[in-house]
């Protein structure tokens, strides 16, 4: 099957591309890029007024697949992906069984290739069962397709096993991602420490909790050599040990939500709206908007969404006893294009830098761009066309999404993944 | 008529709505304090659940003989004895409640934001009897009531609130309730007990309780929950009791008019010395006596008066 994008407006930095140009998929590849292209035998694609950027790639979601298909699986994770523009997905390992072995890693590959939408790519346990006790297989993970290593959801308690497992991990061309959380900082909060925990009552997460643990996994780092990538930063101060340690040139990147930059913990109201909950907690203003900075000036790599789906009733509650974590594969691309791109805050390439080119650098994945012989995943966007984010909106199995109600100006209207058009004027296909 | 259709907090009343719930309460004092036929007809024919999903004794009885002087119907659901222990949610608890038609919920859990989830799920008036470590209104309205019964006023008071604020849904109630009213707040208590931001009271905060002991019109003594804290967050009971506890070398310091309170149960011997509990200063009391009138008044306001237009 043959496509020819007309006119649309490519963007890949990769390349120094920034203009309005043809191109041709053939197959899985890109066959042609040029201002003006015949191909009687494609079907064409009018991209007039959209554009073309390298398929996004979302590495950190939960596709509660297998142990809670009730909340997500694999096939309706990747409808959500499509939908929201993503031509790869890293999967995290909390799973249950915990995808700590080989044939857990491959019955996620296995499984995204029957949902046939777009990559997926499953991240392992460091350790079994992510209890922070022992060493997975990572070397087996590795070779059946892990794309990198984490115990996301929890931090690993101990110094002396994350020495362990990055020095482990680090023989092999993967990195660490790291969840951090000292959870004897932690303990029971459910909310930012401070204002938001006074305000409304609960016990409080503290900002140190996080900070902590990342500055222990940067000396580890130091110690191991292992890479390492820090998960859903969201404090200033953690931004800057981040931002230290890349001064000194040691392998330290990290990514940032939608929600962790787009709200912060005076949205949550005596309201109690348990979309709101997440781990990490929303934090303060002043640090949602350093964390805005650190996208455009660099200092973050990549924007993940930390998708997490749950059950109606398991937000439906008290918010002390709701589970953690947003939905958001459906509205990153448009929250991003809305409040950032839009304004002019952020460019179109950081945009594809950090939603596309960073997380696939990240995962040691092959790049993709917009050249000729490159594989065909590639992402279209419609800037115009506005979205209102509905329960209805959602491909995802569950809806428990923190940005229900918004207008959002910026969509994604096609996928191509290996050459196949998986999401086709908005629809999946 | 209160400005808020539900007592959830005590920030959202002004000091009008206090004010209209400590007048209300003092018009109840001669039903419940002098009469023999201890019973009005105010709210005859309204029906009032009292779901206590935590356990309490003072507060539940208090509201259901406040319910019993107003001739409301009502029924008392217990956590231990409800469908919500045997894994209903919230949310099916309240709409099977409400599907038997009630008007009014007293909601007391261990779950902050409990009494604000009940009102997604009903059309019913809700009445908070203490959520978590959030809130604990009516609380606050009695400690006000047995207050300004004694100095006649609020404003001007200088109030100092000691022991664990920070797990502590009365303070956080009763802290907003005096400022509203012009009280001055203090909070006392050791590092380990204060709240993760005093600003947010906009009260100052103090490390001892022998620095602010004989400047202070009332001592109001929190209960500490020993079994909690105990090793974790203060080292013993006798230090606290050294330190933090109301003994009488620190009443023969208090102003000559200042009282003590205590929301209750009280630890005798840990923050607040048995003579002291029953000393001439104590209105622990009274707070209790006027817990009944205050909520009856509560309930009234929210659900009777010109609501459904029978007068007291």
């Amino acid at each position: 099957m043959a496509f020819l994008l007309k006119g649309a407006h490519a963007v890949d930095p990769q390349v120094g591309l920034d203009k309005v140009v043809d191109v041709l998929i053939d197959g899985e590849d890109i066959v042609e890029v040029a201002e003006s292209i015949d191909a009687p035998e494609a079907e064409v694609v009018d991209a007039r007024g959209k554009y073309l950027v390298p398929g996004l790639v979302d590495m950190h979601v939960h596709f509660r697949d297998p142990g809670f298909e009730y909340k997500e699986d694999i096939a309706s994770g990747c409808r959500a992906a499509t939908h929201g523009g993503f031509t790869d997905v890293a999967t995290m390992p909390n799973t249950d069984p915990v995808t700590d072995t080989g044939t857990g890693v491959r019955y996620q590959i296995d499984r995204g290739r029957a949902a046939d939408l777009c990559h997926v790519r499953p991240i392992g346990a460091l350790t079994r069962g992510e209890k922070g006790e022992a060493l997975a297989e990572i070397g087996d993970m590795v070779l059946e397709g892990a794309c990198a290593f984490s115990d996301d959801g929890h931090g690993v308690q101990s110094a002396g096993m994350m020495r362990t497992a990055m020095g482990y991990v680090s023989q092999f061309d993967r990195v660490a991602i790291a969840h951090c959380e000292v959870e004897s900082l932690t303990t029971h909060g459910v909310i930012n420490e401070g204002r938001a925990s006074t305000r409304l009552g609960m016990f409080g997460w503290p900002a140190l909790g996080e900070e902590l643990e990342i500055y222990r996994d940067i000396e580890l780092c130091r110690l191991t050599g292992c890479p390492l990538h820090i998960a859903h930063i969201s404090t200033k101060k953690g931004l800057d040990l981040v931002k230290a340690a890349k001064a000194e040139g040691l392998p330290v990147t990290c990514e940032v939500t939608p929600h962790h930059i787009f709200l912060n913990e005076d949205d949550v109201t005596a309201e109690y709206n348990t979309n709101l909950k997440m781990n990490p907690p929303l934090r303060l203003k002043s640090d949602m908007e350093a964390l805005r900075e650190g996208i455009v000036d660099g200092s973050i790599d990549c924007i993940v969404t930390d998708h997490a789906p749950h059950a109606k009733h398991e937000k439906d509650c008290e918010w002390e006893i709701a589970f953690f974590g947003t939905i958001g594969l459906e509205t990153s691309l448009p929250l991003m294009l809305n409040n950032m791109v839009r304004s002019g805050e952020m460019s179109w390439a950081r945009l594809v830098e950090v939603m596309a080119i960073n997380p696939r650098s990240v995962l040691r994945l092959k790049p993709v761009k917009i050249e000729k012989g490159s594989k065909a995943d590639l992402t279209l966007i419609d800037p115009e066309k506005e979205i209102t984010v509905s329960e209805d909106y959602f491909e995802s199995k569950s809806k428990n999404s923190a940005f229900l109600g918004m207008n959002l100006v910026g969509v994604a209207t096609d996928v191509f993944v290996d050459g196949k058009r998986t999401l086709v004027d908005g629809q999946v296909a | 008529m209160l400005s808020v259709k539900h007592l959830i907090d005590t920030y959202s009343l002004t000091a009008d709505d206090i004010t209209q719930i400590l007048d209300t309460a003092a018009a109840f004092e001669s039903v419940n304090n002098a009469r023999v036929i201890k019973k009005v007809p105010a709210l005859r024919g309204r029906t009032i659940v009292n779901l206590f999903l935590e356990p309490s004794t003072r507060t539940k009885s208090s509201f259901e003989l406040a319910e019993k002087r107003l001739s409301a119907d009502s029924i008392s659901m217990g956590g231990s004895t409800s469908s919500v222990v045997k894994g209903e949610s919230l949310a099916d608890t309240i709409q099977t409640i409400d599907a038997m038609n009630v008007d009014m919920f007293i909601c007391r859990a261990r779950l902050a934001g409990t009494p604000q989830k009940i009102t997604e799920n009903t059309d019913a008036i809700v009445i908070n009897a203490g959520d978590g470590k959030h809130q604990h209104p009516t609380q606050a309205m009695l400690d006000l009531y047995t207050i300004r019964k004694h100095f006649g006023h609020l404003a001007g008071l200088k109030v100092a609130i000691v022991g664990d604020l920070a797990h502590s849904r009365v303070c956080g109630s009763l802290a907003p309730a005096l400022k509203t009213m012009g009280a001055e707040v203090v909070l006392v208590g050791p590092p380990t007990f204060q709240v993760d931001d005093p600003e947010w009271f906009g009260c100052p905060q103090t490390w001892s309780l022998d620095e602010v002991i004989d400047d202070v019109d009332v001592v109001y003594m929190l209960r500490v929950q020993l079994e909690r804290m105990e090793g974790a967050t203060i080292p013993s009971r006798r230090e606290y009791n050294r330190l933090y506890g109301l003994d009488m070398n620190r009443v023969h310091r208090m102003k000559e008019n200042a009282i003590i309170c205590h929301p209750g149960p009280m630890n005798r011997g840990m923050e607040i010395n048995a003579d002291v509990a029953d000393c001439g200063r104590s209105r622990i009391l009274n707070q209790v006596n006027a817990g009944v009138l205050t909520r009856m008044a509560e309930m009234y306001l929210l659900l009777g008066g010109e609501n459904n237009g029978i007068s007291a």
